[in-house]
């Protein structure tokens, strides 16, 4: 990286806000995908004037940026993959308003999720958007890839939550779109920056929506002998319009590594279980949760267990949030797809899954949002192995490609990133990337900002930035 | 106004047929918006004719508004050029239904009747009670940004609506996000088209979420004496745990004009000139039985006069007069302008209470329904025609920006005579982000051709 940005940068951020040891770079080469890629340069902004001088000493310098939270994205999406600075938002990490009456706070972007809601569950409030790695993932990289998490089936994911954004764009201009009212006036700007996964703006303020906290939990257990009893349960409980806070599906494979690493109290030896919450007003907890009693045991349940107490119901959701990294004790690496299907289709979405695995030889877990058609199934693989490695990319293209078939999507809450760009073709027509390209230019006309995402590389914006090396994993 | 070449308009008759396009004035006259009638109206019957037609347009520099069966082209402001009606009401079928994914794709021009009896027989339905229903096609009501009651439990389309396939400005079929309920794959360019008047896009078609019909759906009336009453239910039931399905404010002029004669509510209405506070909720027989028990009792301890349940069949009716309030507004006087402020649910009192004092001032009769946490819908009615109406109007709109430095709030003027909007911006103050608007007007459409000049900040 060259002296003279440098010896700029230190003009305004101290020795401790800049990395450049190669040493130091390394940590930030990875995300939470299996995809790799070295920024030159790290750097910690404490301010919104910081982030607006680093973004015009880039521009200066013709030097990409890139932001990042807490670096747990699925998909790439926090991966400096042209190099350049990556902007780590560890520091900018205020609640800077929480307004009760409103239901509304502003948070700078660096805020981890769940200590949003820490903050305001005094006040029994929430903040609805709960990804798994909600503990340690940061409310701008949620703004960024629009982030679920199992409650979303019935609260929606991050952009249902996001009222308002304070952006840096390439320019260099710092610019409110919305605020806290509910509704924009014009076009619908928050809209289209959240979920843009870093390509249009960096966010150095966020407001969101804060949820009130239902009157009544009820989280059921139920365990099946077979996939094919637990996906149709889930088809039939979406056809009979039970739709409970969240549905969460796990396979007995998958169950079996969970239980070694968590201890949940969840069987050894069944096909497979849902996780179902439902919530609300007592009475419509009470009715809804016999309702899903009666699904489950239509479709062969073999137990349905309900949660005695919060700590059970803890324990189980400790099981669900921490699958993946149990699965991380069976094998080097693991590879998390993100599909989308119609929810009529999931029992042979989920055969298909098995049989893909069993052509190519890997082992292949589900553990996913049954409730919304999300899929997550989870390649295991040996990266060293790059015969394996090979096998894993190509059957999760497989299965990717089956999804889409079956009128479905590449992704449902982790983003495009790096990691499925090549795959877009499968959604979009050259017309539809025309498009999303004149968007893209209109806010970082040189691919200033995160190069390399969501666009395949031959359709995509500033492609020559693209160091080839700098993607080992992405699959096509 | 530009006056294409009738040669042009042969060659678009050759691609859609003759019968697709009309000339003659009196039909071009049905298509006019705010005064300014088009040369041409042209039915396209499928989304490539919708892009043979903006490509023409583009081509030969004409401008363009889609409309579905105009309920609601009075909003925004005068287009600074029109030339084509593009009438989508031709693009009316069920591309795909999913009941057991309760997920739906129609094109743009099916009416919310037909989609209404579509999803009815499947026990569903898409909270989009909309003003001017019985003529709104779903299109329409999309570009149009129209909220409805519901979405105090089910929140605005932006919350259901998943994908959208849209011919941009280059005459492109593109389409955004897709079929299924979660999906973050690609730009969400669909949000962008909400409330877009047609100055982005036109849209062919539109996917939603659906949703199951309720067991039971009720509803409760509570009379208050004041607005304070009203507003100390409101604040409660917002802070309870209960969830209803929509939560309105009736000033009493609002409650004489949607309980008024005819209305078939007639009989419901307590406490004749009160504020009225109207809740719906739903779910099965025990459900319903908690919120009555529970709106009795905080109606009571914020001394309502009086408060009623309501049986199935009445409070469906008082949900289609809460559907219609806009038009049933409109409907009282021809000169008759709706503001909408879109404001913070803990300063609607303040807002309220600011806005009626302007409104008493200027001796125009008014009538308010707060919608749900934040929007606010003002009509002014004047009696009869005065030659000071338009000033009394436009220092109104001018006083609310008075109300900015203490109160958080949009305004605009959604409905008023097509003539005052030479007096009025009815898209009230421009805001920075407007800029940005512009980008996005450009890169969707780069020749400008779509409604322009109708929607904020000039675009």
């Amino acid at each position: 990286m060259n002296a003279a940005l440098i010896r700029e940068l230190e003009s305004f951020l101290d020795a401790g806000s800049i990395l450049s040891r190669p040493e130091d770079l390394v940590l930030y080469e990875y995300d939470g995908s299996v995809e790799r890629a070295r920024p030159d340069l790290v750097v910690f902004p404490s301010t919104k004037d910081d982030v607006v001088r680093l973004v015009n000493l880039a521009r200066k310098h013709d030097v990409p940026i890139v932001g990042r939270g807490a670096g747990t994205g699925l998909s790439g999406g926090a991966l400096a993959r042209a190099g350049g600075i990556m902007l780590v938002f560890a520091r900018m990490n205020r609640i800077l308003e929480i307004d009760y009456e409103n239901l509304r706070a502003v948070v700078q972007p660096g805020v981890v999720n769940f200590d949003l809601t820490r903050a305001v569950e005094h006040a029994g409030l929430y903040f609805a958007p709960d990804p798994s790695s909600q503990k340690a993932c940061t409310i701008g990289g949620n703004v960024s890839e629009n982030a679920g998490g199992p409650h979303t089936l019935a609260y929606g994911v991050t952009t249902n939550h996001v009222t308002g954004l304070e952006l840096v764009l390439p320019s260099g201009e710092l610019i409110r779109v919305g605020g806290k009212l509910s509704d924009p006036l014009g076009y619908d700007l928050c809209g289209l920056f959240v979920g843009s996964e870093g390509t249009l703006a960096l966010v150095t303020e966020i407001t969101v929506k804060l949820s009130r906290k239902p009157e009544a939990v009820k989280t059921l257990l139920a365990v099946f002998e077979t996939i094919d009893d637990a996906t149709e349960t889930v088809v039939d409980l979406t056809a009979r319009a039970i739709t409970p806070a969240a549905c969460e599906m796990l396979d007995g494979w998958t169950l079996c590594a969970v239980e070694d690493y968590v201890h949940a109290g969840f069987p050894r030896d069944s096909g497979a279980v849902l996780l179902i919450e439902v919530e609300g007003l007592a009475e419509a907890v009470h009715s809804q949760s016999a309702a899903v009693e009666e699904v489950c045991r239509t479709h062969h349940a073999r137990e349905v267990r309900v949660a005695r107490d919060n700590a059970e119901r803890e324990l189980l959701w400790k099981g669900r949030k921490n699958a993946f990294g149990a699965l991380g004790r069976l094998a080097p690496s693991n590879y998390v797809l993100d599909a989308v299907i119609p929810r009529s289709k999931l029992p042979r979405a989920l055969r298909r899954i098995a049989e893909i695995g069993k052509e190519y030889g890997l082992q292949v877990g589900n553990i996913f949002h049954a409730g919304d058609g999300n899929l997550h199934p989870l390649v295991l693989f040996d990266p060293r192995n790059e015969e394996e490695f090979r096998r894993a990319m190509q059957s999760s293209a497989d299965i990717v490609r089956y999804c889409v078939e079956l009128g479905g999507s590449l992704t449902g809450e982790h983003g495009v990133g790096m990691e499925k760009s090549e795959l877009m073709p499968l959604l979009f027509s050259d017309e539809d990337f025309a498009l999303m390209r004149r968007i893209h230019d209109a806010f970082n006309p040189d691919a200033l900002l995160n190069p390399g995402k969501i666009f395949p590389l031959g359709k995509g914006c500033g492609e020559v930035r693209i160091r080839p090396q700098a993607h080992a994993g992405t699959f096509a | 106004m530009s006056s294409p070449a009738t040669s042009s308009f042969s060659r678009l008759e050759g691609i859609l047929g003759a019968s697709a396009i009309s000339a003659q004035t009196s039909d071009c006259a049905q298509y006019a918006v705010d005064g300014v009638v088009p040369s041409a109206i042209v039915r396209p019957a499928s989304a490539e004719e919708v892009a043979e037609v903006v490509r023409f347009a583009a081509t030969e520099k004409l401008a363009l508004i889609p409309c579905g069966l105009r309920t609601k082209l009075a909003i925004g402001m005068p287009p600074a050029r029109y030339d084509i009606a593009l009438d989508t009401t031709r693009l009316n079928g069920v591309a795909h239904y999913d009941p057991g994914d309760l997920t739906l794709s129609v094109d743009t021009g099916m009416t919310l009747t037909a989609l209404d009896r579509l999803l009815a027989e499947k026990n569903q339905f898409l909270p989009l009670a909309v003003p001017f229903f019985e003529a709104a096609t779903v299109g329409g009501t999309v570009a149009s940004g129209v909220d409805s009651p519901l979405r105090h439990g089910y929140g605005t389309v932006r919350d259901f609506l998943i994908g959208a396939e849209f011919v941009n400005g280059a005459g492109a079929l593109t389409k955004s996000g897709g079929r299924v309920v979660k999906n973050v794959t690609g730009y969400d360019l669909h949000k962008l088209l909400i409330g877009s008047l047609g100055t982005l896009a036109v849209i062919t078609r539109l996917n939603f979420r659906t949703f199951p019909r309720p067991i039971l759906r009720r509803g409760f009336l509570a009379a208050f004496e004041n607005e304070q009453g009203a507003f100390a239910l409101r604040d409660r039931i917002f802070s309870s745990v209960l969830a209803p399905s929509l939560l309105e404010i009736l000033s009493p002029e609002a409650t004489r004009i949607l309980f008024g004669a005819g209305s078939g509510i007639s009989s419901l209405l307590v406490g004749s000139g009160s504020w009225q506070v109207c809740v719906g909720f739903e779910g099965n027989q025990e459900i319903c039985d908690r919120y009555a028990r529970e709106l009795s009792r905080m109606a009571q301890e914020t001394s309502a006069h009086d408060g009623l349940l309501l049986r199935e069949a009445q409070f469906a009716a008082l949900a289609e007069q809460l559907r219609e309030s806009i038009s049933l507004l409109l409907r009282t006087s021809p000169l008759a302008v709706v503001f909408r402020f879109n404001g913070l649910p803990g300063q609607s009192a303040a807002l309220l209470r600011a806005l009626r004092s302007f409104a008493a001032s200027s001796w125009i009769p008014s009538a308010v329904v707060l919608r749900s946490q934040g929007a606010l819908y003002l009509a002014l009615l004047p009696a009869g025609k005065d030659e000071s109406l338009p000033k009394q109007v436009a220092y109104f709109w001018k006083s609310v920006d008075s109300l900015r430095a203490k109160l958080e709030f949009h305004a605009t003027i959604p409905f008023c005579p097509s003539e005052w909007k030479r007096e009025l911006n009815v898209w009230g103050i421009s805001r920075p982000e407007f800029t940005l608007m512009q980008r996005v007007k450009s890169a969707l459409d780069p020749q400008d051709i779509f409604a322009p000049g109708r929607f904020v900040g000039g675009i």
